[in-house]
């Protein structure tokens, strides 16, 4: 019988070289300016606990995107998904959203989520463009698998970018027919869509260091989109 | 014509809500008549202004609704629908019976809930009031409106887009201090106009017209509480006097007007409602114009008479329109910033004057408000109303 390192040896899946996100900083409407980020494995705890009070809320299908994202990223915590990573936004260090997906193989990457907590500032559509950036820029990946839960979601993706049929792929995310960001298309919509500068000023890193969670009421207040003291 | 005051204001915040469209309808009512503190003088009439709830909430007969909810009965009960300018054309409607010796006390309600559809849905829903020859078969939407007569104004006039950026951030930051605005949100011209991200912040929805030029779509409700002389003379407090009302129409269809450019009917109805309350624009000390799109704040304001034709844009420049300048335009922020649920709005208006006019207006308190302006935008500028209110020494 295999020991416990062996064991858990088969138990995880194998992993491939990734390159590293190089952050970057985007100024956003308000003025403000988000760092975006890779989130390293042991900083994942921190993610899940601003996720955690999202599983309740239905809204533009918060409920299954933090579900599934909250289920994504402890897998990629305990070494139970292939070759994921996770991407943030940092305003002033407070968490303002984040986005994940893996590899699949040299070629294809598979985009899972984007989960916005800080809402009307254009955040989600950063930072899928950020992954997007990372897939095919900084992993030299041919294609990526893309599928949207929300309305909104079908909106920033299918229609903004503008990503093509591949129904004849499941995608991971409920086996939905898969669309597809191909690398020219990527390069058409950049322009329009991928902003930021690099290097990020020292003083920004500095911050964006350690993640600062949102009040857990604040954080479902912005995403339900109510007022303060409005329930 | 008897004159009539306004008693009670209340709305709703604007946003996004899960409350029914009669709720909403109604707390506003209640928060309205809350303030008018009527104690035992009814209430003769309900006056409810929507736009689309026949479509997107699959309810009519709202008067009759809010009544019963209210328990108003044997009030008289009215539904009004005259696109975006529902709000002021129920406002009108209440205050005609007021006028005409009809009513002592009448409620004017504008309610909209219009999130319950998506964005799609919402954009289709607002442009059946367009021409459904001339207009609507082809694809007119009130952006793509508004895109066409902001190209028009801005080559003719020498507006730039930074000045339609002016007005958004204007707005913006008042609706930061109206508790019952949408949005909170303070935008800077770096973020959505001269950074390369700006781009991405604030892409084009119908050129020139970009994200931040465009009100957002808001469910929510205004309420305003009118009342005769001899009720307002019981009650006692501040008197906000209904000073005039103007309305005017113009052609359906745009492109039929001799001068797409000019928003005849904001002039038209503004000088009815000036002459009514024997006031003139420079009178005035605050406005609450319909910005639904940004460039619509600098035409009006130019239509009402409050700056000569061209010159709108100069004045916003020069800081005029901005909450300590010399005429405030929309201090609760605005179509753009406070929220647009479109049968709503028009009562809106008439709330945040009320407010100012009565000191109430908290953070974005007008000083010394004495004469306030509004005007409720309907169709494109096919339907107008104006009105002008003034408040009276007790």
């Amino acid at each position: 019988m295999a020991n416990v390192g062996e064991l858990e040896a088969l138990l995880r899946p194998p992993a491939m070289e990734m390159p590293d996100y190089p952050p970057k900083v985007i100024t956003l409407a308000s003025g403000e300016r988000m760092v975006v980020r890779q989130v390293a494995r042991e900083e994942v705890p921190f993610l899940l606990e601003a996720i955690y009070p999202l599983l309740l809320v239905e809204r533009d299908f918060y409920d299954v995107v933090g579900a599934r994202l909250y289920g994504e990223l402890l897998a990629y915590k305990r070494y139970r998904v292939k070759d994921e990573y996770v991407l943030a936004g940092l305003i002033d260090g407070e968490l303002a959203g984040m986005v994940n997906g893996r590899l699949v193989d040299n070629k294809t990457g598979m985009s899972y989520h984007t989960l916005t907590i800080r809402r009307g500032l254009r955040v989600g559509s950063h930072l899928f463009a950020a992954k997007m950036e990372y897939h095919i820029e900084h992993c030299g990946q041919e294609e990526v698998l893309i599928v949207a839960e929300s309305p909104i979601g079908f909106r920033r993706w299918m229609i903004e970018y503008p990503l093509e049929k591949k129904f004849d792929v499941q995608h991971e995310l409920g086996g939905v027919p898969s669309w597809v960001l191909p690398r020219d298309t990527y390069f058409a919509a950049k322009p329009r869509l991928v902003a930021g500068h690099r290097p990020v000023p020292d003083e920004l890193l500095e911050k964006a260091e350690t993640i600062v969670l949102p009040a857990q009421e604040t954080v479902v207040r912005q995403v339900a989109g109510e007022k303060e003291g409005q329930r | 014509m008897r004159p009539v005051y306004i008693a009670g204001a209340g709305m709703t915040t604007f946003g996004r809500s899960e409350w029914s469209l009669i709720k909403l309808a109604s707390v506003a009512s209640l928060s309205a008549l809350h303030h008018a503190d009527l104690g035992e003088i009814p209430v003769d009439g309900v006056v409810v202004a929507n736009m689309g709830a026949a479509r997107v909430n699959k309810q009519t007969a709202l008067g009759s609704a809010l009544v019963d909810q209210l328990a108003l009965h044997p009030a008289a009960a009215e539904s009004v629908e005259n696109g975006p300018a529902s709000g002021a054309s129920a406002f009108k409607v209440g205050v005609q019976a007021i006028a005409s010796g009809m009513a002592d006390v009448v409620l004017v309600t504008g309610v909209e809930r219009m999130r319950v559809v998506n964005g799609l849905e919402g954009t289709d829903f607002v442009a059946s009031l367009s021409h459904p020859e001339a207009e609507y078969i082809y694809g007119v939407t009130l952006p793509s409106l508004a895109g066409m007569f902001a190209r028009l104004v801005m080559d003719r006039f020498g507006i730039e887009r930074r000045h339609l950026a002016m007005v958004a951030i204007k707005n913006h930051e008042n609706a930061t201090k109206n508790p019952y605005a949408h949005i909170q949100q303070t935008i800077t011209m770096e973020g959505i106009l001269t950074l390369p991200e700006a781009a991405v912040n604030n892409p084009p929805i119908a050129e020139p017209l970009h994200l931040f030029d465009c009100c957002p779509v808001s469910d929510g409700a205004a309420s305003v509480v009118l009342v005769s002389a001899d009720v307002a003379a019981k009650l006692g407090g501040p008197r906000v006097l209904v000073a005039g009302i103007g309305q005017a129409t113009d052609t359906h269809a745009v492109h039929e007007r001799e001068d797409p450019t000019d928003l005849k009917a904001v002039r038209l109805a503004s000088e009815k409602a000036f002459a009514m309350a024997g006031l003139a624009p420079s009178d005035i000390d605050v406005a609450e114009l319909h910005d639904a799109f940004t460039i619509l704040e600098i035409a009006e304001s130019e239509a009402a008479g409050f700056f000569p034709r061209g010159e709108g844009h100069k004045a916003l420049e020069r800081g005029e329109t901005a909450l300590d300048g010399r005429l405030p335009i929309n201090p609760s922020g605005g179509l753009k910033a406070k929220g647009h649920p479109v049968g709503a709005t028009g009562v809106a208006h008439l709330v945040e004057l009320t407010w100012q006019l009565r000191g109430e207006a908290g953070d974005r308190q007008v000083p010394a408000a004495a004469a306030g302006y509004a005007c409720n935008f309907g169709g494109f500028g096919n339907n107008v109303v104006a009105t002008v209110l003034k408040r009276e020494a007790e």
